[in-house]
C-alpha cells in the first residue's frame, strides 16, 4: 500500500482547532460556499452579498433563504424591492423551488416593497418606521429565523432625503441583529466601491462579492468571501456556476491527502488486464490514466472498464470530451462491448460536453455537480487531453489534481483517457498529471514487417506488485484480446518509467 | 384606528371634490403628533367641510402597511379623489402639503 492515506496534516488539525472559536454558523445549504466560509453565514447576523447586474445576488439570497425553510426548519422572510412575489416566484421555479407552497405551509413570507418617487411627496420630518412594522410582522408571522432584503439599495432611488436613509438604514441592520435573524442583504456594486451606495460600512459582519468575468469568449463566474468577521474563510477567489440545479461554488480542495485508500480491487473489464495487475485489477478509488496515441484503444479500454464496473451493479459516468455517446456506443458495439443497455437501466450515463464550450473552471464545476447529483463509483474522462486546448499546461494539472482530488475523497474510481501525439515520446501532457495516478497504462501501435502490431503494458500501477511485461493484443468482435506471451519480454522495465523503447517492440 | 370627521354632517361651504385621507403613523411619537396636528389645520383651512381623516397605528394594525405601501411614517395617503397621493414627513411644509394633495399647483 502506499503511505499517502496515513498523512495527516497540519492545516487539518489546524482546521479543527479554529473550527471550535469561530462565530456560530446558519448553512446556506449551497454546495460550496458553506466549504469556503466553513460552515455558512454568521448566525443572527447580517451579511452583504454583492456584485453586478446578473451576477447572481438575488439567487443566491433565495437560495439561502429557501434552503432555510425546506432544509434546515428556520423559516424566512424575504423583503423584495424590485420584484414582486409573483415575479420572484416565478424566477425561481425553474430550480424547483415551490414559493407558494411554502408560503401557504407558513415557512415563507414575502413582502414586495414598492417606492416610486413620483408619487412621493417629501416634507418635514420622517422616518422608515413603516418598513421596520413589515418587516417585523412578517417575521413574527412565519417565525422567520432567515431574512433576505433584495436589493435595499432600491430606496435610494425612492426616497430624496439620503441622511434620514442612511441613519435608517444603519438603524435597520442593528435592528436586524437584536431580531437574532440571520439577514443576507443584496447590493449592487458600484464604482470603486463594493456597493453603490457604500452598503459594507453598515454591514459589517460578513461580506461576498460575486463576480462575472468573460475571458477569451468565456465567461465564468466567482465568488470571494471578502470579509468574515469572528471567523476563518477561504479568501480565494471560487468559480460558481448557475444552472438548472440552482447555485453551486467550487471551493479549492485542500490537497491535504487524505483520502480513504480501499484495499477492495475492481476489474478492468479485460481478464488478462486484471493478472497483469496484480491479479485483481485497480483498486477501488484508484485513478488510471490509459495513454497511447490515436487508434491504440484507449477508449476501448474505458468502455470495457465500464462495461465490467456495469455489471457488477456500479454507477459509472462517463464524460465525453470528443466523441458523442451515440458515436461511441456505435463504436464500441462494432467490437462487440454493447453499453446501450446499462444507459436505459440507468447504471451508466454520460456527459459530453465540448472543451471549447466553456473554461475549465466551469467544466470543473460542471463535473462536481453531475457527479454530486449521479453519484457513481465510476467515472471515465475520454479523452482528458482535450481540455488542453482551453487552458496552459498548469491550469489543465490544477484542475485535474482538484477533480482527481474530489474523487478519491468520494471513493470513485476514474478511468483518464490521455491521446499521445507522437509515437514514442511521453508528452509534457502526460509527465504533468502522471503523478496523479495510481495506475499508467500505456497503448501502443508498431508497424512492423508489413504487420500492425498493438502493445500494452502497465507503467506504473502503485500498490501492487504488476506485471512488467508488454502485452500484445487485437482488436476482435469481442473486444481487446491480450494475446498469452510466449517467453518473458526482453527489456520492457516498465515499473521505473524507463520503457519507452517497449513500445518499439510490440510485436511478440 | 382613529377617525376625523370633520364637517362632513355640515352643509358644505366650498364646493369640490371630498377629501379622503388616511395618516399612517407609528405610535404616539412627537413627529406623527406633530403630522396630525398640521395635517388638521391645513384641512380647515383649505378644505372646510369636505375632508375625512383615518389615521392609523401601524403599531396596532401592522398588517395594514402593506396595502398602501407604506415605508416611511408619518406617511399621509390621499385616498380620493384619485389618483392616490402620498405625502411623507410630518408636514410641517404647508406648500409642499398642499403640492401633495394637488391643492395648489406647483411654482
Amino acid at each position: 500500500m502506499n503511505g499517502v492515506a496515513n498523512l495527516h496534516s497540519a492545516e487539518e488539525l489546524l482546521q479543527s482547532n479554529l473550527h471550535a472559536h469561530d462565530v456560530p454558523k446558519a448553512l446556506t445549504g449551497i454546495r460550496g460556499l458553506d466549504e469556503v466560509t466553513r460552515g455558512g453565514l454568521p448566525k443572527g447576523r447580517p451579511t452583504l452579498v454583492c456584485g453586478g447586474p446578473g451576477s447572481g445576488k438575488t439567487l443566491l439570497a433565495m437560495t439561502f433563504l429557501v434552503n432555510g425553510a425546506v432544509r434546515f426548519d428556520e423559516p424566512g422572510v424575504l423583503l423584495t424591492f424590485e420584484e414582486n412575489a409573483e415575479e420572484i416566484a416565478s424566477d425561481v421555479a425553474s430550480l424547483g423551488f415551490d414559493l407558494p407552497q411554502l408560503i401557504a405551509a407558513g415557512k415563507l413570507a414575502i413582502d414586495y416593497v414598492r417606492v416610486e418617487r413620483s408619487e412621493i411627496e417629501e416634507t418635514g420630518e420622517y422616518d422608515l418606521e413603516g418598513l421596520f412594522v413589515r418587516l417585523d410582522h412578517a417575521i413574527r408571522t412565519v417565525g422567520a429565523k432567515r431574512v433576505v432584503l433584495d436589493t435595499i439599495e432600491s430606496l435610494f432611488a425612492g426616497l430624496k432625503n439620503d441622511t434620514i436613509l442612511r441613519a435608517e438604514l444603519r438603524r435597520l441592520f442593528r435592528w436586524l441583529k437584536d431580531q437574532g435573524v440571520t439577514a443576507v442583504i443584496t447590493g449592487e456594486r458600484g464604482d470603486g466601491l463594493l456597493t453603490r451606495q457604500g452598503l459594507e460600512e453598515y454591514v459589517s459582519d460578513a461580506v461576498i462579492l460575486l463576480d462575472h468575468r468573460v475571458h477569451d469568449q468565456v465567461s465564468t463566474r466567482r465568488l470571494r468571501v471578502v470579509k468574515y468577521r469572528g471567523s476563518h474563510h477561504g479568501t480565494n477567489e471560487y468559480p460558481f456556476l448557475i444552472d438548472a440545479g440552482g447555485i453551486s461554488v467550487l471551493p479549492v480542495s485542500s490537497l491535504a491527502l487524505q483520502h480513504p485508500a480501499p484495499i477492495d480491487r475492481v476489474s478492468s473489464g479485460v481478464t488478462r488486464l486484471d493478472e497483469m495487475l496484480g491479479g485483481k485489477g485497480y483498486y477501488r478509488g484508484s485513478t488510471i490514466l490509459v495513454s497511447g496515441t490515436a487508434g491504440t484503444g484507449k477508449t476501448s479500454l474505458a468502455a470495457h472498464f465500464l462495461d465490467a464496473a456495469c455489471r457488477r451493479g456500479e454507477r459509472c459516468l462517463c464524460f465525453l470530451f470528443e466523441e458523442s455517446p451515440q458515436q461511441l456506443l456505435r463504436n464500441m458495439r462494432s467490437i462487440g462491448i454493447d453499453l446501450e443497455p446499462w444507459v436505459k437501466s440507468g447504471v451508466l450515463q454520460f456527459h459530453a460536453d465540448r472543451p471549447s464550450r466553456y473554461g475549465l473552471e466551469t467544466h470543473l464545476v460542471t463535473m462536481h455537480q453531475v457527479v454530486a447529483n449521479f453519484k457513481p463509483t465510476v467515472t471515465v474522462l475520454d479523452p482528458v487531453t482535450n481540455l488542453m486546448t482551453v487552458g496552459t499546461f498548469a491550469d489543465v494539472q490544477a484542475m485535474l489534481t482538484r477533480l482527481i482530488d474530489h474523487l478519491k475523497t468520494e471513493n470513485i474510481t476514474a478511468m483518464l483517457t490521455s491521446l499521445m501525439p507522437g509515437q514514442t515520446e511521453i508528452e509534457r501532457t502526460e509527465t504533468t498529471i502522471s503523478s496523479l495516478m495510481d495506475t499508467w497504462i500505456v497503448l501502443a501501435n508498431d508497424a512492423e514487417s508489413g504487420r500492425h502490431h498493438r502493445g500494452l503494458y502497465v507503467l506504473k500501477s502503485r500498490g501492487m506488485a504488476h506485471s512488467n511485461e508488454l502485452c500484445e493484443f487485437s482488436m476482435t468482435n469481442r473486444g481487446l484480446n491480450l494475446h498469452e506471451r510466449a517467453s518473458a519480454p526482453p527489456g520492457t522495465g516498465a515499473r521505473d518509467g524507463s520503457s519507452q523503447e517497449g513500445t518499439h517492440h510490440a510485436g511478440v | 384606528m382613529q377617525v376625523y370627521n370633520t364637517g362632513l354632517n355640515t352643509p358644505s361651504v366650498a364646493a369640490g371634490p371630498l377629501y379622503s385621507l388616511r395618516l399612517y403613523v407609528a405610535g404616539q411619537t412627537p413627529k406623527s403628533v406633530l403630522a396630525l396636528r398640521n395635517l388638521k389645520h391645513i384641512c380647515e383651512e383649505h378644505l372646510n367641510g369636505r375632508y375625512e381623516i383615518e389615521m392609523i397605528d401601524l403599531l396596532e394594525n401592522p398588517q395594514l402597511a402593506r396595502g398602501d405601501q407604506i415605508l416611511a411614517v408619518p406617511t399621509l395617503v390621499r385616498r380620493l379623489p384619485e389618483p392616490i397621493k402620498k405625502i411623507i414627513g410630518d408636514l410641517s411644509n404647508t406648500e409642499r402639503v398642499l403640492v401633495g394633495l394637488d391643492l395648489r399647483v406647483s411654482r
